[in-house]
């Protein structure tokens, strides 16, 4: 017996006769390819859209919301700012280099779609641990990729951020976050109106590359034949790219185009028919006229292919001969490939005969939904009510001695010092702080993002940990002077068939939504990457948040972790609690025990903090989240940073290590802070050259930074 | 006078060298590189990027682009030509400049602000400089390893050529402040005749204090003078 054809490309039975119903006859093979693909989870979202409304979406500077290439934010006096996040989970697993910087070259096409140039990136990446060499492998792959396609393409990677768990090692993380910047004339939509316009495909040729990637790779488990889906990656090139954005820029200031589309998952069945849909409209596209690299491909093939680096403009037909000499310009490819139709229908035509007729909006529109069942996993309440055992003393500067080691609090710059993160003159404060500001140049006005995931909290209450690395990500814009402004999110999460995997997703949803809510900020876009599953084991629930901070003014002398000095002091900003210890660097690295019920959030109080924080960044020379490792750790940071040593008088060690919500470290000079409504106190001093916590022990400064910036270097070389 | 900044398919960093000559007070205009004709032009920059996609090897396509020739011919008339990172990779290549540029000692691409000490004033990129100073300047670059066949590098020490070095803070030059194994620690060298220019580090990112440092102004500045006040031979 051989397999029907759709099961084959990933579809169900239920899904063929839905196909069947709408066609009222059984598809053709090419009709068969475009449904398999546009109805593939990674493209329809048909298990997550039910529960994705509950995001707030709603704000008065929001200019696009979720559902175009990239979401827009209003930041007066004309100008925008354009942010989308996505996910190249597990093509980078495949094939780490070419996955990744592939993901990259994705993500710049969804803003440079929206009108303007992308003005930087950050790549949040999740792997297993690095002793295995299969784990340093894929790390130094993806590093190289994003390294070798965004520096290349001319857009500046501004940071990250990073994780390790045994559950990565058999499907690693590699999200992409990008940002774009325009004046409101510049703004693209991606509708094709106008009957007789001229669709016209830019950039590469089509290839045999990533055939199937959205279906076969993004939406289906893993096991351990999955090395042979090596064909379903796409190969990048950055040069394509950069001459394909520099195009595109031209064709926009010269006002030749109607609407445009980038060809990501499903190519050209998607560009066309999302396209046609999103202006009412139809097209008849002739595969005939696609520059091909290989002239035997079917059908099929040329509509399914993801070959990157290729762009679909609308254009009027008098303008199409300019469209093509700007291309020639730029030598990159150009062909008029199909023509915008009344009607709604999306006709192809192959070797002269039509292979596919179908209504363009069925491809998106009635794609399959899915209430899956949703069940809260097993044993959950069991390792909440297994707290860590603390010890009545800890030498801290021993703890330190572990945590600065831990990979995802050393020293990041052996990753971010591979990217560009300079071009455009932009960066004022630059990775490997809490959240990255750029200036804009011109103005008083500043942009700063910050991108957060805690997987080993959302693993233990996906609400409460969805809850907090908004705060996080909130707090960490803050401390640079920005208010928070937008979202955007990447859900990475495991097999939604499974119970377990839908109520983590249903939970971190509601969770992020009432963060979101308590900060007035939108959700303006974000990814959904379900089956993040090997062999059956699913990956931690691993939503990761891509937060946007707005600033105007944007602080003269932004703090910095490095402009801490002798005699300066030391302060606490926040709540006073010293029991959350559930998951924290501590508990996971020193004790080797990841149990316990993370703390929930304070809406309340959360919010006075980044209020607070955000006035303070006026005039402190540092602020600094405090997060993994807690109070200990961020001094540390800052200290090493500085070039110089603290000494810190609290009264019980686990103020040093306990990781509750809500808090930052802010150095004043000087002066302390006076009738606050936000708790804050003094903890230390910052001078001389041990980092001393008094009677709970100290560590040398010099050691401290050795063993922080050796933490990546000596297990990557 | 304007300076021509060169745009090559794959140049990235020309908007940033148009926006330090502004900040500067100079004027710059971005010309491409089928263009043969820099007749209205006092002086040219080659800005960094990845010229036709560093395909081959960096520089190797961009030094027969039509530009080129014309690059070549202000350059013999004594105007003032720099290179900046993939410029300068260019200038080598297009025999220009000596020496060429080969992949970081450690294989990995580098981006941090290095220090660089000036060895000589007597270039069209150091002349506002002191003999001495150490700079604080960006280093964006892969291939940034500067080689040259053991004569010929002779000859350009010799004859003093160097005019940036590789440094610690304190400018003094050893192998632990080498960011990607150059040779002699070299960051920078010009031409015989003073008025070909090259460096690895980009001094246009370094002309606000906002951005982290100011000290590449000195280099720009020099450049920018040297325009306006032409020496030619």
């Amino acid at each position: 017996m051989t397999e029907p054809a759709h099961r084959r490309l990933g579809m169900t039975d239920d899904e063929y006769d839905a196909v069947v119903a709408i066609l009222e006859r059984p598809p053709e093979p090419a009709e068969l390819a475009m449904y398999s693909v546009m109805w593939s989870e990674h493209c329809s979202y048909k298990s997550s859209r039910a529960w994705l409304g509950r995001f707030p979406t709603a704000a008065p500077w929001v200019v696009v919301g979720p559902g175009e290439n990239a979401g827009v934010v209003d930041l007066g006096d004309g100008w925008l700012a354009a942010l989308r996040i996505e996910s190249h989970n597990h093509p980078s697993f495949v094939e780490p280099y070419q996955g990744a910087a592939t993901g990259v070259g994705g993500i710049l096409r969804d803003i440079f779609t929206m009108g303007t140039r992308p003005i930087a990136v950050w790549d949040p990446i999740r792997f297993g641990p690095l002793d295995e060499p299969k784990n340093r492998y894929l790390m130094k792959g993806v590093v190289a990729g994003i390294a070798g396609y965004g520096n290349a393409v001319g857009v500046p990677t501004l940071g990250g951020e990073i994780e390790f768990a045994d559950c990565y090692s058999h499907n690693p993380l590699v999200n992409v976050m990008a940002l774009g910047l325009l004046r409101r004339e510049q703004l693209v939509l991606s509708a094709a109106s106008g009957e007789g316009n001229v669709a016209v495909l830019l950039g590469a040729a089509t290839g045999r590359d990533g055939i199937g990637g959205a279906s076969i790779l993004a939406s289906a488990s893993f096991d351990e034949a999955s090395g042979a889906k090596r064909p379903s990656v796409q190969i990048g090139d950055p040069f394509e790219e950069k001459k394909l954005i520099e195009a595109c820029l031209e064709l926009y200031a010269r006002g030749l185009v109607v609407g445009i589309q980038d060809l990501g998952a499903a190519g050209i069945s998607c560009a066309t028919s999302e396209c046609a849909a999103a202006g009412g409209m139809g097209m008849d596209v002739d595969l005939d006229d696609v520059p091909l690299r290989e002239a035997d491909m079917t059908p099929g093939e040329i509509l399914m292919s993801e070959s990157q680096e290729r762009m679909l403009a609308i254009v009027a037909p008098e303008d199409v001969d300019e469209v093509l000499a700007l291309a020639d310009k730029w030598e990159i490819e150009a062909a008029a490939i199909g023509t915008v139709t009344h009607g709604g229908a999306l006709r192809v035509v192959h070797d002269g005969a039509l292979v596919a007729e179908l209504p363009a909006a069925s491809l998106s529109e009635e794609a399959p939904l899915y209430r899956r069942p949703s069940q809260q996993p097993g044993g959950l309440e069991a390792a909440w009510a297994a707290a860590p055992p603390l010890p009545e003393h800890v030498d801290v500067g021993d703890a330190l001695r572990s945590l600065l080691d831990d990979p995802a609090i050393g020293d990041r710059s052996w990753i971010y010092e591979q990217y560009d993160h300079q071009l455009f003159l932009n960066t004022v404060v630059e990775p490997g702080h809490d959240g990255s500001l750029l200036r804009i140049k011109g103005t008083h006005k500043g942009l700063a993002v910050s991108t957060d995931g805690d997987s080993w909290r959302c693993r233990l209450d996906p609400r409460r940990g969805g809850a907090r690395i908004i705060w996080e990500a909130a707090l960490n814009v803050a401390v640079t002077g920005a208010r928070p402004y937008a979202v955007v999110d990447n859900l990475n999460f495991g097999n939604p068939e499974k119970p377990a995997v839908m109520w983590q997703f249903r939970e971190t949803v509601e969770g992020m939504s009432e963060a979101c809510e308590a900060l007035g900020i939108p959700v303006v876009g974000g990814n959904v990457s379900f089956y993040n599953e090997t062999d059956g084991v699913d990956i931690h629930p691993t939503p990761v948040v891509g937060l946007l901070g707005f600033c105007d003014p944007m602080p003269e002398q932004p703090p910095r972790l490095d402009r801490a000095k002798e005699g300066m002091g030391i302060w606490l900003l926040g709540p006073e609690d010293r029991g959350d210890f559930a998951a924290s660097a501590y508990a996971r690295t020193v004790l080797g025990i990841a149990t316990g019920r993370p703390a929930d959030a304070d809406p309340d109080m959360g919010s006075a903090v980044v209020h607070r924080t955000i006035e303070l960044a006026g005039w402190c020379p540092v602020l600094h989240d405090v997060s993994l490792g807690g109070v200990a750790v961020a001094v540390a940071e800052m200290c090493i940073s500085s070039g110089v040593g603290a000494r810190l008088e609290v009264d019980d060690w686990r103020d040093l290590l306990n990781e509750s919500p809500h808090r930052v470290i802010a150095v004043l000079p000087d002066r302390g802070d006076p009738n606050d409504v936000v708790p804050i106190r003094r903890i230390g001093t910052v001078g001389g050259d041990t980092i001393d916590f008094g009677e709970y022990g100290s560590i040398p400064l010099g050691e401290a930074a050795a063993i922080w910036r050796d933490a990546l270097p000596r297990r990557l070389g | 006078m304007t300076i021509a900044v060169v745009v090559f398919p794959g140049t990235n960093c020309e908007h940033d060298v148009v926006h330090a000559m502004r900040v500067l007070g100079a004027d710059a205009e971005l010309v491409w590189h089928r263009d043969d004709d820099l007749a209205g032009a006092a002086g040219v920059i080659l800005p960094g990027g990845f010229a036709h996609g560093d395909y081959l090897r960096t520089g190797a396509i961009a030094r027969f682009s039509p530009i080129m020739s014309e690059v070549r011919r202000l350059a013999e008339t004594g105007a003032p030509v720099l290179g900046i990172c993939n410029g300068f990779q260019v200038l080598c290549e297009a025999g220009l400049l000596t020496g060429a540029l080969v992949a970081n000692r450690d294989l990995r691409f580098i981006c941090r602000p290095v220090h660089v000490r000036v060895e000589s004033t007597d270039s069209v990129l150091t002349a506002a400089a002191q003999v001495g100073a150490v700079l604080r300047i960006p280093l964006n670059s892969y291939e940034g390893n500067y080689v040259a066949p053991p004569e010929e590098l002779a000859a350009l020490e010799a004859a003093g050529e160097v005019v940036l070095r590789y440094s610690d803070t304190s400018g003094a030059i050893d192998e632990a402040h080498n960011p990607n194994g150059s040779t002699n620690n070299i960051a920078g060298i010009t031409n015989a005749a003073s008025n070909v220019a090259g460096l690895m580090p980009h001094p246009e990112r370094a002309v606000e204090r906002i951005l982290g440092s100011a000290d590449g102004r000195v280099l720009l500045e020099s450049f920018v003078a040297s325009v306006r006040t032409p020496v030619r031979t």
